[in-house]
């Protein structure tokens, strides 16, 4: 990055290709930053405009105007008022879909306004033809008095006239309103507000007031003034109506000259499609379909990707074990840190694959119908249309799922989301499901073909989204929060998605999943890795007691050693720790050794099953289910002499899994998203108390 | 007194001057102007949202928005 690089700023109503021209400008040049003092991502790119030039790029929220009304759309509002040089843009770059361009220019006359060179990009022109449009390109560069460009991002034509475009803007640096709307609305109140300030343009200072948002740049005195012009509210709201029909009668003055579609070329393609899929049961039924392919589809095709990444970071511990000196840094290493990455990396192939499908149904335009079919039965329980996207991918994971929820614009429907996601079935628990399942549940078929162990695991999904529900329903019952529930969903065009789109969205989810938990994930493996091989003296003098005691039974130096390991675990700390719960757990059925593994999966709950391996002292680096199963199998409850994972505990076990709250990683995340401790503090506790209440229930119940 | 709240499936209107002060300004800024022809193109299966078009845009807005606005008929 030079201090010579223009800034761009792309903006863009949704759905007009603004990712597509983003993907194509920067290519593989992007990164995703944090804008600062807020936690919605920053998309960044370098663009080559010229051999000389370069540009960086930041790609903004798509939003249909520069009032919020999202967490999303605030971020462009926040954006553009900002006056110092670091930050502020050079030059924006308006992207518009050609089909739709009298609402598209209503964002472009906001724009304008704020006196910053711009350049439009008309986009999806090669579907001109086919539309029945013709534009006047020279007629409405003179109209708008700005550079036009007629692209097709998704072809890749006209990039390169952008890139021209936006050096001759930057070089020019013509900055002048659109519309001007101090002499239309009210002349008197809006020459007074730009007295204000000569450094801010009306239009910009008139979104200061009207938004409540004021840059740090504005001054005491200039703040007063502004907030002096706040006190006839009525006036305001009512400025703003009479602005946005100023702006449609010049916007509809200049497509009148220059923008002409032939009505009778249109197709009816949305209408056809759109009949079936928000029909009152065929949308329904295939949105329930969709849901099956893509679960059946995360199962089949992850499979192979996470065994082999199991296997190889096995390998890699194993290869390190044996070729460097033995001591505490290798230990750490193969003990704590590379199953710590391996247990982040195994989550990517189940996440890549369930974003893939989320990403086709966002590019095709299918999701909004989602919206608009789960509207009315999510509003009864106090969500959105839109939680149904967070709920969905909750089933991959809950931190990318929460990040979703920022397009909820209503604050309380946004917050029950968030606090109820976590109750969907997502990935992590999916190993401990397996193997618990593999342990009570009989391997057969009832009525000749529905296999009883999918059916339990169906039914735990189910368990899941219903608990989500019904906490839901609690909590708009109980939050007593007054926030403006406003709903309006675009329904795009029906369109083919994207194969460069979709690429880069799954990858961007993905490494914001690596990177977010990731790091909490690793840094709890290495210190439960220490908790569990040190410990006080007992522990130290473990392997000396050992060998005393069991000098008799003539073991061989293998079974020695998994002795030892297993008598150094029970006196290690988290041993300790395990024995010091086990009062409380033992009315759910569980021992210590449990204990342990409850603890250990704060930091991700699929931890279960290998601190599990640890504990029955199954071989290191062995990983074969059916070994750990076995052991499993064989572990003896020593207050009853019989199995200790019989159906009453596994069930137990399971339930507590599907309610309790183990997950560091997205702890953090709720607290980053609602800006406080207080909302994930209640959902530790109120899922930790149910976890506990139901699996006490359900031991006692079956045993 | 009609909305479009209370147009059939397929319907057309008129959104009335007189709604202007009711109509949020989100809806006003994505199209929905006083004068606009109003098409109800769809109603979701439980009755609610409704899908309109309006100047060109498709949106699906819920009936308590939707009865804010006042239409006429042609």
């Amino acid at each position: 990055m030079s201090k010579n690089d223009i800034k761009v700023a792309l903006i863009g109503n949704p759905n007009t290709g603004k990712t597509s021209l983003f993907n194509q400008l920067t290519g593989l040049n992007q990164k995703v930053g944090n804008y600062p003092g807020i936690t919605v991502d920053k998309k960044e790119g370098i663009s080559k405009l010229s051999a000389t030039q370069n540009a960086i790029i930041t790609d903004l929220p798509g939003t249909y105007s520069i009032n919020p009304t999202s967490l999303d759309e605030s971020i462009v509002l926040k954006t553009l008022l900002k006056k110092n040089i670091k930050e502020s843009p050079d030059v924006i770059l308006v992207v518009a879909d050609v089909e739709n361009l009298k609402r598209n220019l209503l964002l472009f006359s906001q724009i304008k306004d704020l006196e910053i060179p711009t350049v439009l990009a008309i986009n999806m022109v090669d579907q001109m033809n086919r539309k029945g449009i013709t534009i006047d390109l020279s007629l409405l560069k003179k109209e708008l008095n700005t550079e036009v460009v007629l692209i097709s991002a998704r072809k890749n034509e006209g990039i390169d006239e952008v890139k021209a475009a936006i050096i001759r803007c930057h070089v020019a640096a013509k900055a002048s309103p659109l519309c001007g709307i101090d002499h239309k609305i009210d002349p008197d109140y809006f020459t007074k507000l730009k007295e204000i300030s000569p450094n801010y343009s009306l239009y910009q200072l008139w979104l200061m007031i009207t938004q409540n948002n004021y840059p740090e740049t504005v001054t005491k005195e200039e703040k007063k003034k502004l907030l002096a012009f706040k006190e006839d509210a009525s006036k305001l709201k009512k400025y703003q109506h009479k602005e946005t029909i100023y702006r449609y009668q010049e916007i509809n003055k200049i497509l009148k000259k220059t923008y002409i579609v032939d009505k009778s070329k249109a197709t009816d393609l949305r209408g056809r499609l759109d009949r079936i899929f928000t029909h009152r049961i065929f949308g329904y039924l295939f949105f329930v379909f969709l849901l099956l392919v893509i679960f059946q589809s995360i199962f089949d095709w992850a499979t192979l990707p996470m065994d082999l990444i199991d296997g190889t970071f096995a390998e890699i511990s194993d290869f390190a074990k044996s070729n460097l000196p033995t001591g505490v840094l290798t230990d750490l290493l193969t003990e704590g840190i590379i199953p710590g990455i391996g247990g982040v990396l195994i989550f990517i192939p189940q996440i890549a694959i369930l974003f893939l499908f989320i990403a086709i149904l966002e590019e095709t335009g299918y999701m909004s119908r989602v919206v608009f079919l789960m509207d009315k039965i999510m509003r009864r329980f106090g969500m959105n249309g839109k939680s149904i996207i967070p709920l969905i991918s909750g089933t991959a994971c809950a931190i990318p799922a929460i990040m979703a929820t920022r397009t909820i614009s209503s604050w309380k429907e946004r917050l029950i989301t968030i606090l109820v996601t976590p109750f969907t079935t997502c990935s992590a628990r999916l190993p401990v499901y397996a193997i618990l399942i593999s342990l009570i549940i009989p391997d057969k078929k009832i009525f000749g073909f529905l296999n009883l162990q999918g059916l339990v695991l169906l039914s735990l999904y189910a368990l899941g989204f219903v608990t989500a529900i019904v906490a839901a329903y609690i909590l708009n019952k109980t939050l007593k929060i007054k926030s403006k529930s406003f709903f309006v969903v675009e329904m795009p065009n029906y369109k083919l998605p994207s194969i460069k789109n979709v690429f880069f969205e799954v990858v961007e989810k993905t490494k914001s999943f690596v990177l977010e938990a990731g790091k909490i994930i690793l840094a709890l493996s290495v210190i439960l890795w220490f908790l569990a091989s040190n410990g006080p003296t007992s522990f130290d003098n473990a392997e000396k007691n050992t060998i005393e005691n069991v000098v008799n039974q003539n073991l061989s130096d293998q079974e020695l050693q998994q002795k030892i390991a297993s008598v150094k675990l029970e006196n290690s700390y988290i041993g300790i720790l395990g024995k010091t719960i086990e009062p409380t757990i033992k009315p759910l059925g569980y021992d210590w050794k449990i204990g342990i593994a409850l603890i250990t999966s704060l930091a991700a709950r699929e931890v279960f099953v290998g601190t599990l391996a640890t504990i029955y002292s199954v071989e290191a680096g062995d990983e074969n289910t059916s070994t750990i199963k076995e052991k499993m199998r064989s572990e003896v409850n020593l207050d009853t002499g019989k199995q200790r994972f019989n159906f009453p505990v596994g069930m137990s076990l399971m339930v507590f899994y599907a309610f309790a709250m183990q997950c560091m990683a997205t702890l953090a995340i709720v607290k980053r998203e609602t800006k406080t401790w207080k909302w994930p503090l209640i959902q530790l506790f109120g899922m930790g108390l149910l976890a506990y209440v139901a699996s006490f229930i359900t031991y006692q119940i079956l045993s | 007194m009609s909305t479009i709240a209370t147009l059939r499936k397929g319907e057309i209107g008129y959104i009335s001057e007189e709604s202007l002060d009711s109509i949020p300004l989100k809806l006003l800024e994505m199209g929905c102007l006083p004068g606009a022809e109003v098409q109800l193109v769809q109603i979701a299966p439980l009755k609610d949202p409704l899908y309109i078009c309006v100047n060109g845009s498709h949106l699906a807005i819920r009936k308590e928005t939707a009865s804010k606005i006042i239409i006429l008929k042609s």
